[in-house]
């Protein structure tokens, strides 16, 4: 089936099988590889894009679904060479170790402030609440959108 | 993982997928549920009909003394609505516990109870709501009560070729609240309990118990209900009607939860729900 769609500003056209997933669309056809594929059954949140504004895990969509949609992948949120706030604070908070969830880590987090330019701690973790670290125990993420939301104001 | 293939429609009008559902196709809505069962082959459907894309499926309106939710209205969508929260907080309260946000801006209100999953939140609340459930088939629509929609584990009264066009709960004053126990992976509901009370002169004049998580379908706690009704409502009286909502339960029992367990955990957050219920009804 046909499907067109922008990812990152960049507008793409692929014949795909439905049953592709969004996640191996990303990586395999369209060669965005910063988006991650963790537990594959719709827990770990390491494949977190952002679909019309909304935060979804691409390992649980087929592609033909975001035919028509906007989607931006962790390739897309820097701009001019500038990291986007969350990258900044994540980078600037050690967010991060073996940098296996932070694709996903930093999609998530940046639906948290779209949304709530003042989140407390708790909805901080309640938003976050779809996304697994094996590294950090998660107070230096809590720390990172903390530092995002503040930089924002 | 990848699903075994099939077909793929997205129509833009209910006509449509109606008739696509009626000669044998599957409905994908939020695709939350349905697409885990397709990767793990639990589910191989041939023809998948994409509910996204039709409007008139997607709304959240009030109407003659009740709001009225379109089947796509997703997790999310209830959550954030300025008319859910003003309106119908339990619904809201209920939304905002589901899962995860991704979860949310997914999954939608009508795969959840089409689905029926045993451990799904939305059933303890449409049941304490008494809320009705409209279903559009080739002949029509016809309306259903959650008490008598949700059937068993998996099952509802939803008839071959028929989809889940829209939910509609009452409008009023009681006071409610949703409190659940939540399996700490995925977020479903171990034990979920939705209370609603309505109170005058001091007295609870009505109360309704929506169960979900302990048997294998949801379920009203008539006989907690009966012992609240014409109480005060004080602590005690609370004690002794959340001890009856697990009375007789043929509770479910796996890895998370025996079947025992289960039980404690009704009445523990059966009174829970119900003390903020009459908090916020008085
Ligand atoms: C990680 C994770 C955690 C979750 N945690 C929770 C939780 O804590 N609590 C909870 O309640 N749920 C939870 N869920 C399930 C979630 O709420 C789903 O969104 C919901 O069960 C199904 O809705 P959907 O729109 O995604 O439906 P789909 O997955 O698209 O469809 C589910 C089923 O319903 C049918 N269907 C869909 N729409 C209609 C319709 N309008 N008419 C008739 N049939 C229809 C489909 O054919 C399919 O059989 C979780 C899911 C995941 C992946
Ligand atoms: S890979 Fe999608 S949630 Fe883990
Ligand atoms: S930094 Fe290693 S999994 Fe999160």
């Amino acid at each position: 089936m046909k499907i067109n769609l922008t990812i990152n500003k960049k507008r793409y056209s692929h014949d795909v099988e439905p049953r592709l997933l969004l996640v191996h669309y990303l990586r395999e056809t369209v060669g965005l590889t910063g988006t991650h594929t963790g537990c594959e059954t719709s827990l770990c949140g390491a494949c977190t894009v952002e679909l019309d504004g909304k935060a979804v895990k691409s390992c649980t969509m087929f592609a033909v679904q975001a035919d028509g949609a906007n989607v931006t992948t962790i390739e897309g949120i820097a701009s001019d060479g500038k990291l986007h706030r969350v990258q900044e604070a994540f980078w600037n908070e050690h967010g991060l170790q073996c940098g296996f969830c932070t694709p996903g880590m930093i999609m998530a987090s940046k639906q948290i402030i779209d949304r709530n330019g003042t989140p407390s701690e708790a909805e901080i973790r309640h938003g976050l609440e779809g996304n697994l670290c094996r590294c950090t125990g998660y107070q230096h993420i809590v720390n990172a959108v903390k530092a995002a939301a503040a930089a924002g104001r | 993982m990848f699903a075994q293939t099939f077909d793929y429609t997205a129509p833009k009008t209910l006509d449509e997928a109606v008739k696509l559902i009626g000669g044998g196709a599957k409905a994908l809505a939020g695709g939350m549920s349905l697409i885990p069962m397709m990767k793990l082959r639990l589910a191989a459907p041939e023809h998948l009909v994409d509910l996204g894309r039709i409007k008139d499926l997607n709304y959240i309106r009030e109407e003659g003394g009740a709001l009225h939710l379109g089947a796509t209205a997703t997790h999310y969508d209830v959550e954030s609505s300025a008319l859910v929260r003003s309106k119908c907080p339990l619904l809201a309260e209920t939304a905002a516990a589901i899962g995860d946000v991704q979860v949310r801006n997914m999954g939608t209100l009508g795969g959840s109870v089409a689905h029926a999953d045993p451990s799904a939140d939305y059933p303890a609340a449409l049941q304490a709501l008494e809320a009705k459930i409209v279903l559009r088939g080739a002949n029509g629509d016809r309306t259903v009560s959650a008490a008598d929609f949700f059937v068993d584990a998996f099952t509802t009264s939803l008839g071959e070729g028929e989809i889940v066009r829209e939910v509609i709960v009452p409008i009023d004053s009681s006071g409610a609240s949703y409190q659940k126990a939540p399996q700490p992976a995925s977020g479903f509901a171990m034990v979920g309990i939705a209370a609603r009370v309505k109170k005058a002169g001091g007295k609870v004049t009505e109360a309704r118990i929506g169960v979900t998580g302990l048997t294998n379908s949801s379920f009203r706690a008539t006989a907690a209900e009966k012992a609240l009704e014409g109480t005060g409502g004080s602590p005690a009286d609370i004690q002794k009607a959340a001890a009856l909502v697990a009375q007789g339960a043929d509770a479910n029992s796996d890895i998370h939860a025996s079947a025992d367990y289960r039980k404690h955990l009704a009445g523990v957050y059966a009174g829970r729900a119900l003390s903020a219920a009459i908090g916020r009804a008085s």
